[in-house]
């Protein structure tokens, strides 16, 4: 309450200074060049909305060129007509071939096969993580490994996908023999690397935010520590929790140098997690510098662009809304 | 009593804590084997001769110097851009911005700019900057086909998009610690908004824009995906510099319209389409490590930065 209060009144003191009859006392030019610095911070401020934007249209721009010239149902099916006449209904990237076919359903379908499963395992680590981080290890020990998980953060993608190129193909051909050497399942490992600490923290943020007033209580009634955690501190930060859940599962679907290195890059439609695999974000990565710009192909790549910015703007929209709802909750 | 004792004796309790810790250790050993994989094989090769020289005989022998160089080129330009335009940004949310609808939207966008697809990033740069501003250059300054291409420039300009939610993130949060009582001191005694941001506000955020700088220049060189198809090269036999003179006197400078070699994607591009991977492992192995390096370090600098900024400003 009392941050509340001096949040109140600052913009207050502030204002009466420049309108007070002491104020008047403040030079023309000064008064002009105040007011020319705040215009010019202004205009840089609102720099991330002008790009957000911008992506916006010249995404658009260009891989709205791809509706008129493919067409809508194209990016789903085409209907091939064969030798015998009769007409089959293929669900097939190939954008090079003498009858280009445009579905983007292997693609969704691969960027689902890695980015669930990658989801599914980094909420099993991220969230132990973030417990053990906020309510089961010392402060001490935190200090030290809360930095460590930044630290793992931030390595680069391309290490990660080298990594599991290199040394996790070979690791897990010898240990499960999969169909495909590099796989969906390879892919989604190294996808999790990426995740797990991203939703460790943020879980970690979400229990440590949590007053320690309803940890006290909870043990007051005599629960233990496992109960508190179960009964008390999870349901109070659950929307904390699932906000990091759905941002990991974004950066997933987003993640390009990792399923371009790792998942094998190959369009099938199929449901099983050891097979090749190739996801929407690779299909750009992959294409793009081969493509003759202006053409069919080069506009279809704008349109994955389009599919991808939209679904990953939606889930970070609602991420935020539940973190901000979050927070006007818990201001007790 | 005994019967209290006895309720409170939490087999599940006891199992799932230690789960959390079992799954944190793996997780730990599961990186340092990695990461230790990676030193190991790469510390072999590593050497002033392999940081500093060009890759010869089809990219199996020689070094990495050309993409050390336009990985800190490109860096470089774009801190020069992304720096200056995310803490004005951040000066203006946090000093003037009043919380309306809009400076919501401001921030909703700052956070969603942060979760945009990297390779977005890439398709972006390409229409946007090259496609729309390089030709728009070109034609006005008729320059033939020089800014209309992919170019270092437009990578940094595109990474410099990429890592602005960074800076700003970083800086709102610096200029946030600032305490209200030293604004309020500095009007006290007379100053104007400006005056105070400048000689009051800034001097103690300098710390929280340097990390948010150093965490931007981590992140811009590791990133691969966006400058695929913004500039990067397999090889140049030449470096991006070009001499610039006046009268006498030449410098070397970076120059902007030209491709470069980038160590993130030469990794990328030595472990999946060179002519010979097996050979080249060693190259990759090595280039590898310089770049986790290279992050570590930065990430590390970033890290040691903000705890030593906290408990100054705690000390507050």
């Amino acid at each position: 309450m009392i941050t509340e209060q001096s949040n109140i009144i600052e913009p207050k003191t502030s204002e009466i200074i420049i309108e007070s009859s002491f104020g008047k006392k403040i030079k023309k030019s000064t008064r002009i060049k105040e007011k020319l610095i705040k215009y010019f911070f202004a205009v840089n401020g609102v720099m991330a909305l002008v790009f957000i934007i911008l992506i916006f249209i010249f995404l658009f721009k260009e891989g709205f060129n791809a509706l008129e010239h493919i067409g809508l149902l194209d990016f789903i099916y085409l209907d091939q007509v064969q030798a015998d006449g009769s007409v089959q209904r293929v669900y097939e990237w190939y954008p090079t071939s003498a009858e280009a076919r445009y579905s983007l359903i292997p693609l969704i379908l691969g960027t689902l096969l890695t980015s669930i499963p990658a989801t599914i395992i980094s909420t099993i680590f991220g969230v132990a993580a973030g417990i053990y981080l906020s309510e089961v290890t010392n402060p001490k020990l935190k200090e030290f490994l809360k930095p460590m998980i930044e630290l793992f953060a931030g390595i680069p993608t391309v290490v990660l996908g080298f990594i599991m190129l290199v040394i996790g193909a070979s690791f897990f051909n010898d240990l499960l023999n999969p169909e495909n050497r590099l796989n969906a399942f390879i892919a989604s490992l190294g996808l999790s690397f990426v995740i797990i600490p991203i939703i460790a923290s943020l879980t970690e943020d979400a229990l440590h935010s949590i007053p320690n007033d309803l940890r006290m209580a909870s043990y007051g009634l005599g629960a233990t520590k496992w109960q508190t955690i179960r009964h008390v501190i999870l349901p109070a930060a659950f929307s904390g929790v699932s906000a990091s859940i759905i941002l990991g599962f974004g950066r997933a679907i987003g993640e390009t140098m990792i399923v371009l290195m790792a998942s094998g890059n190959a369009a099938n439609i199929t449901t099983n997690i050891f097979s090749s695999i190739r996801t929407m974000t690779a299909t750009i990565a992959a294409e793009m510098g081969e493509v003759s710009q202006g053409s069919d192909h080069y506009y279809a790549l704008f349109f994955i662009g389009i599919v991808l910015f939209t679904i990953t703007f939606f889930l970070n929209l609602i991420a935020e809304i539940i973190i901000n709802k979050m927070r006007k909750k818990n201001t007790f | 009593m005994e019967i209290l004792k006895q309720k409170h004796k939490d087999i599940q309790g006891i199992v799932f804590i230690n789960l959390t810790r079992l799954l944190f250790l793996v997780l730990v050993i599961v990186l340092f084997l990695l990461l230790g994989k990676i030193v190991i094989e790469g510390s072999g090769i590593l050497s002033l001769e392999f940081i500093f020289d060009s890759p010869r005989n089809n990219m199996t022998e020689g070094g990495i110097g050309p993409a050390i160089f336009g990985t800190i080129a490109v860096t470089f330009i774009m801190v020069l851009l992304a720096v200056p335009l995310g803490v004005f940004s951040a000066i203006y949310l946090n000093e003037y911005a009043k919380d309306t609808f809009f400076t919501r939207v401001i921030r909703t966008s700052i956070n969603n700019l942060a979760g945009v697809p990297s390779i977005v990033f890439g398709l972006f740069g390409l229409g946007f900057f090259i496609l729309f501003i390089g030709r728009n250059i070109d034609d006005v300054l008729a320059t033939g086909l020089l800014f209309g291409q992919p170019a270092l420039l437009w990578a940094s300009a595109t990474l410099a998009v990429l890592v602005l939610p960074i800076v700003i993130v970083s800086t709102l949060e610096a200029l946030n610690s600032v305490p209200k009582t030293h604004r309020d001191a500095s009007y006290g005694l007379g100053a104007t908004k400006w005056q105070t941001i400048k000689h009051v506000v800034l001097p103690q955020a300098r710390p929280g824009i340097l990390t948010g700088t150093i965490l931007a220049i981590s992140r811009g060189a590791g990133e691969t995906a966006p400058i695929l198809f913004l500039g990067a090269a397999f090889f140049l036999p030449n470096l991006p510099v070009v001499d610039l003179c006046i009268g006498d006197y030449c410098i070397p400078m970076i120059n902007p319209t030209e491709q470069f070699m980038y160590l993130a994607y030469h990794i990328f591009i030595l472990a999946t389409q060179s002519a010979n991977p097996t050979k080249t492992l060693p190259i990759q192995y090595g280039s590898t490590l310089v770049l986790i390096a290279l992050t570590f370090l930065l990430n590390i600098t970033a890290i040691l930065f903000r705890y030593r900024f906290r408990k100054i400003l705690g000390r507050l």
